[in-house]
């Protein structure tokens, strides 16, 4: 009864200090991370479906990157590694710019095949009544590629959630940094970071709801 | 007045359109009629540049436009586009707008007309085509017949000077059809100026002041129903009354 009292404690006692820095960085670093992610996601996408050929070359190089080598790794470069070359960047904001590069690299792929599926039809619909480029692709196509994007985004949205751990390495107080040093300070290990896998976990689980809604709002008009 | 001159497409090696001079007189409805593959709906979508020809004028009421390969202005041919309606064969509504909002959609966006304004027009016409107590349906709530009426009404809401109509039948069973075509027919007596691509030489027969048959690319003969049907060539015969 001692032991399972000064678990209960424990978990009572460190669970808002570990909630804590998951609201202040895990949260804000995810979404902030996200929503730059998503801006250089689309604007590569573009690229790719277009004739531009250099900044095709451009951004498929960088998809190639990115894609191509671990984000730990890439982690390492911008925040340890830039300093060498006179580039010192305060680590959240070396994280900022990991993550989104991340996100543009492997979500650009994600919206260049929605925008794909969308029938011909909708483009040329739109150019007959005399719509630029512009207007058809944010008012006809990208509504509907939005629908079909919504899975494979929120996968890479709740992927990020959890890659955010790994700020932890330079420095970022985020939530499982916290939790280790806790741990480290009274050698419980094991429930300090079931305790930080739950709180990911509860995070990844009103996300997967959001996608639910976000479904059932796009889904309007829409077979299924 | 709609004046084609010369004009000329290529995709690749092979040439659909050759050096087609065409006059579309306005408050007419003219009718291109040929084999699969002539080159009837190339040439309906070079009229509103959905295909840029490679080379050739188009010349609507006066907006002259020229072709020689180059690329053409942006504005040169969202300026003609504006002036010209097109229906689809496969409709192409918009599946995210109500039949209201796809109506609007051209007006709010490009005719920078008022919402509410554009509102009432597109009432206006959705009483014209008889679905007004279908404006908050979404397309796929539709029938394909009711769709293309729709699509027929988002046409119409840009006021264009030109109807062009692709085969807009052709993805409706029979008695579906009846009820687009009627409309077009309707559309036809109210004097709009039409450009449909069909099969239905019946109808062809009933709505058009002229016929342009295509073959290979080339206009083989135009006239009236009665003069192509009476034509020397036994083909443009034959097909007019093959598919009667």
């Amino acid at each position: 009864m001692q032991i399972s009292d000064r678990i209960l404690e424990l978990i009572i006692n460190s669970f808002w200090t570990i909630l804590k820095p998951g609201l202040i960085y895990t949260i804000p670093l995810t979404l902030i991370s996200f929503m730059i992610g998503l801006i250089i996601a689309i604007i590569v996408a573009l690229i790719q479906i277009s004739n531009l050929r250099i900044l095709k070359g451009i951004t498929s190089f960088y998809v190639w990157i990115i894609r191509g080598t671990p984000l730990l790794v890439q982690i390492f470069i911008i925040f340890y590694g830039l300093p060498s070359a006179g580039v010192t960047l305060e680590p959240l904001f070396a994280s900022v710019i990991a993550f989104s590069l991340n996100v543009g690299a492997y979500s650009s792929e994600t919206i260049r095949a929605a925008i794909l599926s969308i029938h011909k039809g909708q483009w040329e619909a739109g150019d007959s009544l005399g719509m630029t480029y512009f207007q058809v692709l944010r008012r006809i196509i990208l509504p509907q590629a939005a629908k079909v994007s919504i899975p494979p985004l929120f996968n890479a949205f709740i992927g990020l959630v959890k890659d955010t751990s790994l700020a932890a390495n330079i420095t970022v107080a985020e939530m499982f940094m916290v939790t280790q040093r806790i741990a480290a300070k009274t050698y419980e290990p094991l429930i300090l970071y079931c305790e930080v896998a739950f709180i990911y976990l509860m995070f990844c689980t009103i996300l997967s709801k959001i996608q639910s809604k976000a479904e059932e709002k796009l889904s309007i008009g829409q077979k299924i | 007045m709609f004046v084609i001159k010369d004009l000329s497409k290529s995709f690749g090696d092979s040439r659909i359109l050759k050096n087609i001079h065409l006059t579309i007189k306005p408050n007419h409805t003219t009718v291109i009629i040929g084999p699969s593959g002539s080159g009837k709906t190339t040439l309906l979508r070079c009229i509103n540049l959905l295909e840029i020809p490679n080379s050739g004028t188009l010349d609507l009421n006066g907006d002259k436009l020229s072709f020689n390969g180059e690329r053409v202005s942006k504005k040169d041919i969202l300026t003609l586009r504006k002036k010209t309606g097109m229906v689809f064969q496969g409709f192409n509504l918009f599946p995210h707008k109500t039949a209201l909002g796809n109506i609007i959609e051209g007006p709010i966006t490009v005719l920078k007309q008022p919402k509410d304004e554009a509102i009432k027009e597109a009432i206006k016409l959705l009483k014209k085509i008889g679905l007004e107590d279908k404006k908050d349906s979404y397309p796929h709530q539709l029938s394909g017949g009711q769709q293309q009426r729709i699509a027929i009404a988002r046409a119409l809401s840009m006021k264009p000077d030109i109807l062009l109509f692709d085969e807009p039948t052709s993805a409706l069973d029979p008695e579906l059809e009846i009820e687009v075509l009627s409309l077009i027919k309707e559309l036809s007596e109210e004097n709009y100026t039409i450009v449909i691509v069909t099969h239905k030489m019946s109808f062809a027969k009933e709505v058009s002041d002229t016929i342009i048959f295509i073959d290979k690319g080339e206009i083989i003969e135009q006239g009236t129903y009665e003069e192509l049907n009476e034509s020397p060539n036994a083909r443009i015969r034959q097909f007019l009354n093959a598919f009667n």
